[in-house]
């Protein structure tokens, strides 16, 4: 065992509000180690990146109260520092990157600049900055170092945003690198790269790193060690290959079995009637608002000949990586968008022919579930508001005075209690917001329930439970779900056939079972490969501490 | 942005000729000059003849057209009261009414800048709390009484100012900031809001986590990024001053554009009152072009849309 870089011992912080105190994390231990990788793993409110931010200094006082513990690094205590002693530390001996590169850059300076920021505020001079940042940026297998050292961060994708986040982190050598959440908001493949080059960093400086995620598949990938954290309390820690294989906390065996993409193919039935199909849609956008400057560089194609069969009863899974035109095609299905060319049959006719009775009947047939049900949900209304609003828009569908019991039993129906049809929004948690909108979509009793990214924003356990009432709601009223989705396991649990899209094109349909058991396209085989796995064995491992 | 720029100029100009367009029958609905110029008992035939030498005796339509004929060549027709062309009386006092605007929006942008940015900081303080009761008092006091109780204090009673003209400098100092006050009180309260949420920003977070010290979090992180809402009240609050600063031109006897248009309006002067309009709306529209390029210049994001 090497040297033991930063020792937090019995840590507690809590939050202070006018409605009372948050104990968000209590007597917490870890360690970190040179040359090692520590993954902190625990779901929304575990407190999982409150220790790592009092180790830093972020924690904002008030409201936030370190009440106990110390945080040792090189024989100083981080938390009784001063100030500017803090200061000297950040950015040069620890340092840290975040999810959401975009919202972490500032907006409106170039990224050179804020490369150079981090080494000049540690005393290089401009020239010696301005070289080190295109160093850096080069080290970090950013296209064009040299060229883009002027351009501004929302000139970037999200990858080359984090590998700037990144270059910003290790200009000065740190000793300690702490991540939190850094590939979450990534693409799969993209956030394969970007672990393989902080692994690749790690082993060529010996720093240690202390990761922070909700995402068993990244800890099994990179981590040495795991800390299982829930409701602010350690529940388990020890080598990830130990932890994983062998819980021994029930909370932690709860976290590995609700983990996607660990049940059997679902079998598909043949010959069911096509619901809807869709043929050679084409969705093209304009780039430049200049009339006189159009041409094929400012025309992008979102879709491009995308056809597809939905048969009564079945799961559509459609996967694929972001700009992919998957939430494209579901706003062209859900007619919230009109296609440049192509039609959409429902019922023998054409979707974007229909008009008045026809078009509201077709909408009432095909309900939506969204990814964020903070904001597909109004705050001002009450869930009974909310879930009877569809008769309303839909009348003759439910005389009034049976909707209060209709929306009590539709609340039952999603796992939540009759009672609860007076609350709003806010008092619910996230995955219960998720259940608030199912109950919605089945109001009118459709037929196609379309889920665009819907358990992508919950926890790990959350997501299982919200997959498995829609597989019972299906069981139960032989609904077809459209499932768009970007996590690959999850789409192998819950779909009978797959659609995997690129760039707006179709790359390759088949039986669930055939796309993941035998891909054929190159592109379906990366995605597969590059889904991380929570197997630690089933990584080839990059050298252990 | 060229492109963008073109775009927005075409279309101000379609909106100043509707609004000149407006100006000219509004004016005329409020009835003859004849009636205010001439002695009530004016016989009828002088009468005539001051309609035919001034051309208020022709059809609507027909003196329309050589309104718009004089607008080709920036011809508005001469002012009744003077006998001067009325565009020179509008360019003469349009100077003094616009180094009014720019200095009282500069005095209470300087001002609202640093005490935003300061109780931001601190939210809750007691400089937070001080600088928020003041600025809801800046912005709810009425400019006449504070213009009369500047006067009343600073000129009357203290001679330390003189009460009105534009002469010397010390003379601007009164109207400066009594028109100043309550853009200022606007402004601090949006500067600090802006700033409150820069500061919560993501990207504050990074620079604290790259070891930046308070004044440069402050000023170089935050304060960039929290500027645009503030340049946008500030625009409006300059397009107000542009517009006629009537109130506190007539009380301190400024040559101002205001004074003129509320004066020509009053006595029928329909030249001086189009031409008025029209060059404080190309006024209005070189500033909201201007804040369109410090909106670029100060966030990339708006560039090359």
């Amino acid at each position: 065992m090497s040297e033991t870089l930063l020792e937090v011992s019995n840590l507690s912080v809590e939050f202070r509000s006018s409605r009372g105190i948050t104990k968000a994390v209590q007597n917490v231990s870890w360690s970190v180690a040179r040359g090692e990788t520590l993954a902190i793993l625990g779901e929304s409110g575990s407190g999982k990146s409150v220790s790592a931010n009092a180790v830093m200094g972020l924690i904002d006082s008030p409201p936030g109260h370190i009440t106990s513990g110390t945080a040792m690094y090189r024989g100083r205590d981080l938390l009784k520092l001063s100030r500017s002693q803090r200061r000297d530390i950040n950015g040069k001996s620890i340092s840290m990157i975040f999810q959401d590169p975009l919202a972490h850059l500032n907006p409106v300076y170039p990224i050179g600049w804020q490369i150079e920021e981090v080494l000049r505020i540690h005393g290089a001079s401009a020239s010696e900055a301005r070289s080190r940042a295109i160093e850096l940026l080069e080290h970090v297998k950013l296209p064009n170092a040299r060229e883009r050292l002027r351009d501004y961060p929302h000139q970037f994708s999200g990858g080359q945003r984090q590998r700037i986040m990144i270059a910003m982190a290790v200009a000065l050598r740190p000793d300690l690198l702490i991540a939190d959440e850094p590939t979450t908001a990534l693409d799969v493949t993209v956030q394969a790269r970007i672990l393989e080059l902080m692994k690749d960093l790690q082993r060529e400086s010996g720093m240690g790193m202390v990761l922070i995620t909700h995402d068993l598949g990244v800890v099994a990938q990179i981590a040495d060690r795991v800390v299982v954290m829930k409701d602010g309390k350690i529940v388990e820690t020890g080598p990830v290959t130990e932890v994983f294989k062998d819980p021994s906390h029930p909370y932690t065996r709860q976290l590995l079995d609700a983990v996607p993409g660990q049940e059997p193919f679902r079998h598909v039935e043949q010959k069911r009637e096509v619901l809807v199909e869709g043929k050679k849609l084409v969705k093209e956008y304009i780039l430049s608002s200049n009339p006189f400057k159009r041409n094929a560089a400012t025309v992008t194609r979102a879709l491009d000949e995308v056809s597809f069969k939905l048969h009564a009863g079945e799961t559509l899974g459609i996967v694929g990586e972001s700009g992919s035109g998957k939430t494209t095609l579901a706003r062209t299905l859900l007619r919230l968008t009109e296609p440049t060319s192509g039609e959409i049959a429902y019922k023998g006719g054409n979707v974007f022919s229909l008009k008045g009775g026809d078009l509201r009947d077709f909408r009432r047939k095909l309900q939506v579930v969204f990814q964020d049900p903070t904001a597909s949900l109004n705050p001002r209304m009450s869930i009974f508001e909310i879930v009877s609003e569809p008769w309303a828009i839909h009348p003759g569908v439910l005389p009034r005075e049976k909707w209060r019991a209709e929306v009590e039993d539709l609340l039952v129906q999603v796992g939540l209690r009759a009672e609860h049809a007076d609350r709003y929004p806010h008092q619910f948690s996230g995955g219960q917001r998720q259940r608030i909108a199912i109950a919605r979509a089945l109001a009118l009793r459709p037929e196609i329930i379309l889920c665009d990214e819907a358990v992508s924003a919950l926890d790990v356990s959350v997501q299982a439970q919200v997959i498995a009432l829609l597989k019972d709601l299906q069981k139960k009223h032989g609904l077809a779900f459209i499932f768009i989705a970007h996590d690959l396991p999850l789409v192998r649990d819950f779909a009978d056939r797959v659609m995997v899209m690129c760039k707006g094109k179709l790359v390759e349909e088949g039986t669930t079972e055939e796309i993941f058991s035998n891909p054929q396209d190159p592109y379906t085989v990366e995605l597969i490969a590059a889904s991380p796995h929570h197997d630690p064995d089933a990584h080839a491992r990059y050298g252990t501490a | 942005m060229a492109y963008y720029l073109t775009k927005r100029t075409i279309w101000s100009a379609v909106s100043l000729f509707g609004l000149v367009v407006f100006v000219f029958f509004m004016a005329r609905l409020t009835g003859s000059p004849v009636d205010l110029y001439l002695p009530i008992d004016a016989p009828e035939s002088l009468r005539a003849d001051f309609e035919r030498i001034h051309g208020f005796d022709l059809p609507l339509w027909q003196q329309f057209v050589g309104f718009l004929g004089g607008l080709l060549t920036f011809d508005f027709g001469e002012s009744l009261r003077q006998g001067l062309p009325a565009l020179d009386l509008v360019l003469q006092a349009m100077p003094t009414t616009l180094l009014l605007a720019l200095y009282s929006i500069g005095t209470a942008l300087v001002v609202a800048i640093v005490t935003g940015a300061l109780a931001a900081w601190k939210p809750n303080s007691i400089f937070d709390r001080i600088a928020t009761v003041l600025s809801l008092l800046g912005a709810s006091l009425p400019n006449f009484w504070v213009a009369i109780v500047g006067v009343l204090i600073f000129s009357v009673t203290l001679r330390w100012v003189p009460t009105s003209g534009t002469g010397s400098a010390a003379q601007w100092v009164l109207p400066v900031l009594v028109l100043a006050i309550r853009p200022a009180g606007l402004l601090v309260q949006v500067a600090r809001s802006s700033m409150i949420s820069a500061l919560s920003s993501a990207y504050v977070k990074t620079a604290q986590a790259k070891g930046a010290a308070p004044a440069r979090i402050i000023f170089i992180h935050a304060l960039r990024n929290a500027m645009l809402p503030v340049i946008t009240v500030a625009g409006d609050q300059a397009a107000g001053i542009i517009n006629g600063a009537v109130i506190v031109e007539t009380i301190f006897g400024f040559p101002g554009v205001g004074k003129l248009l509320i004066d020509s309006i009053m006595f029928r002067d329909f030249a001086v009152v189009q031409a008025g309009v029209m060059v404080t709306a190309v006024a209005i529209f070189v500033l909201n072009f201007s804040i369109d390029i410090v909106y670029a210049v100060l966030d990339p994001r708006t560039r090359g849309q």
